[in-house]
């Protein structure tokens, strides 16, 4: 028995891979051979999805990106164990993408298959939640806060005091949330962990419940995540049947359940209060802080929030002691970051560095410059709230201060590359509109100054009062950045100003048409 | 694609009182009857509201807040564009403004014939891939206009 693995992971599903797992199949049945089709999460390597995966004595060989025409070739060439053809990338851990990373929080994601405690265990899983149980909540949070891990879910703050927080608030109940609301273009690092990895969620999600004293965990994913949906509620059920989840976690005496809720398509509740209103049933209106999650959140009981990739991590800091992970990183940016380099690139996919690589290394070393083959213009990082960059600030080590320093932010770790084509008047433009489309309406600035911003671009890109208009436009931007309510109208003029800072030609074209 | 079973206040009643042991059950209950009927009737909100104990306005804004609900059936399939920043980067604002002009539909309209409704998302997390598109809850990642050609024909069948 030969076991094959093609990813169920949404990007290569995307790219076909549900075809070729049938096709395979069918291939190795005419063939008379004897195979074991696994559905593993993706590697990382997006541009090569399809990857599929053989094992062989000598390693897991990879082959892609296959499409079902290559599979009767690939059967010639006896990829079955290891053979020559085209598409062969040669043992997938020796590859250089993956060699470079310093995988921690995607160590089993690819390798394993997600719905199997079996191998979960084997490969560390676990581990991290018997030591939590031995060594007590205090001693938990203590580590965490002592790892460095800062929230992965762009505002950085520090995972282990927030934990703190929670467990020392007086409540008769306590919640663990954790956002899967990954709404920023560019990122899709929680739903690879959801799909390829997802029981290192719940055991981090089990840690946190542990260490706070609660006993019930939401994860709210957002709906434009199918399969992350489905791969994760297997995952749960497949935790409750290895009785992880229940009222006697795996034997501790300490209960915890989690259940799983789909947003419907608001991008505002990736902000914490407004995820907090949705899951409770409500518009996805912003809160005032304080008070803070941590004091009165989710039915007003102190609530931890935290991203995926955070939650994640626990499991490993706690396994591995909390120092392993305070050597990695840079500054007061401490352990690994999982980038996701995306949009007009060469090498798009996911890959987990410490802390202080530079933009340029990220972008052009590692993601090998545009897919067009055009120079690179702006690289826009941390989502549609984060600032364009251009080349002259690729020396920028990509960390949360540095980044802070340059008036733009890092955010869950995405990165989305332009080439030379991009009209960044359009783009701040859109950022605007965007920021129109999702604002929740609680807060004047937000509400009515990305309208107004769409207005005053199109007037300035057709042209009218040009100087006195981009004025105006860093005047609104001022107003958004310090009267709103959140990091929406908050961060929205972030792209917009970048776009004025650095590609200022691109406001003084004559009157330019919208695109069309 | 759901949505097929008709209307029926007895139907939307058992959906309700499915839910109503969840903690915040509003979400799960407007994901359901959307699953059950293909949009959510104002007649099932209306019985939200009683069984939540809620205002029918607060009921509405509920149901009107978020992008997902629909207050009316759409099409026989659903399209949607991904418009957000990675896809941008890849051409696709151009590309989706053609198909829909030849379509001659604005954003999250319908054909006259009810087979495809087109609508605007803002990431599916296929930023490697752009741009990408969901068509009936399958990913397509890499779209382009032969593409959409042939989904647009493909809903027609």
């Amino acid at each position: 028995m030969t076991k094959v693995y093609i990813p169920l992971d949404m990007a290569a599903v995307a790219m076909g891979a549900d075809r070729l797992a049938a096709a395979v199949t069918k291939e190795a049945a005419a063939r008379g051979e004897n195979i074991e089709i696994v559905r593993n999460g993706s590697r990382g390597m997006l541009w090569l999805e399809p990857l599929i995966e053989v094992e062989t004595p000598a390693g897991r060989v990879g082959y892609g990106p296959a499409k079902v025409k290559d599979v009767a070739s690939l059967f010639d060439a006896g990829f079955l164990s290891g053979g020559a053809h085209r598409l062969s990338i040669g043992k997938v851990d020796d590859h250089p993408w993956m060699t470079r990373q310093n995988r921690v929080t995607f160590a089993r994601c690819g390798v394993i298959d997600p719905l199997s405690m079996d191998e979960y265990e084997a490969h560390g899983g676990g581990a991290g939640l018997a030591r939590a149980f031995q060594i007590g909540p205090a001693a938990t949070i203590e580590e965490v806060t002592k790892s460095g891990l800062r929230g992965r879910g762009g505002a950085g703050f520090p995972t282990g005091i927030k934990w703190k927080t929670v467990a020392d608030a007086p409540a008769d109940r306590r919640y663990v949330v954790v956002n899967a609301d990954e709404g920023d273009s560019g990122a899709f690092a929680d739903r690879m962990i959801m799909e390829g990895d997802p029981l290192s969620l719940i055991e981090g999600m089990i840690i946190c419940g542990y260490a706070i004293n609660g006993s019930k965990g939401y994860v709210y994913l957002r709906s434009e995540y199918p399969q992350a949906a489905v791969v994760f509620g297997k995952a749960i059920e497949v935790a409750r049947e290895a009785g992880w989840l229940g009222t006697n976690v795996r034997g501790s005496g300490f209960a915890f359940d989690i259940e799983l809720r789909i947003g419907a398509g608001a991008y505002v509740c990736g902000e914490e209060t407004s995820l907090l209103e949705s899951l409770e049933g409500r518009r996805g209106i912003v809160r005032a802080k304080p008070p803070l999650p941590a004091h009165v959140g989710l039915f007003g009981k102190p609530t931890v929030v935290n991203n995926v990739l955070s939650m994640a991590t626990a499991p490993m800091i706690l396994e591995k002691g909390s120092q392993h992970y305070a050597e990695l990183g840079v500054g007061r940016s401490r352990g690994t970051m999982p980038l996701q380099i995306a949009g007009n690139v060469k090498y798009g996919g996911l890959c987990e560095v410490p802390f202080g690589l530079t933009l340029g290394e990220i972008v052009n070393d590692i993601g090998g410059g545009t897919l067009s083959g055009r120079p690179v213009r702006a690289v826009q990082v941390g989502g549609p709230l984060g600032a364009y960059l251009p080349p002259w600030l690729f020396d920028t080590v990509f960390d949360y201060e540095a980044f802070a320093a340059k008036d733009s932010l890092i955010g869950h770790g995405g990165l989305v590359v332009f080439d030379d084509s991009v009209d960044m008047s359009w783009m701040a433009r859109f950022g605007m509109e965007f920021c129109a489309i999702e604002s929740c309406g609680k807060c004047t600035p937000c509400r009515l100054g990305s309208t107004r911003g769409v207005e005053t671009i199109d007037k300035i890109r057709a042209g009218q009062n040009v100087d006195a208009n981009i004025e105006l436009l860093k005047d609104l931007c001022h107003t958004m950045k310090f009267g709103s309510l959140c990091a929406l109208g908050g961060f929205a003029p972030y792209p917009v100003e970048s776009a004025l800072r650095h590609f200022p030609e691109d406001f003084r074209k004559p009157a330019l048409e919208a695109a069309e | 694609m759901s949505g097929a079973g008709q209307y029926s206040d007895e139907r939307a009643r058992e959906i309700i009182a499915a839910h109503m042991g969840l903690e915040g059950p509003a979400m799960p209950i407007l994901h359901a009857l959307q699953e059950e009927f293909g949009y959510v009737p104002d007649a099932a909100v209306k019985q939200m509201a009683e069984a939540l104990n809620i205002s029918r306005a607060e009921m509405h804004g509920v149901v009107t807040f978020y992008h997902d609900f629909h207050r009316a059936p759409h099409g026989r399939h659903t399209l949607k564009i991904c418009r957000a920043e990675s896809c941008q980067s890849m051409g696709a604002e151009k590309q989706a403004r053609a198909f829909l002009d030849k379509l001659k539909l604005d954003w999250g309209g319908t054909t006259p014939d009810g087979a495809l409704t087109v609508e605007p998302i803002y990431c599916l997390g296929l930023c490697a891939h752009s741009p990408s598109a969901l068509y009936d809850g399958e990913p397509i990642g890499r779209v382009d206009a032969e593409k959409l050609d042939e989904i647009a024909a493909e809903a027609r069948d």
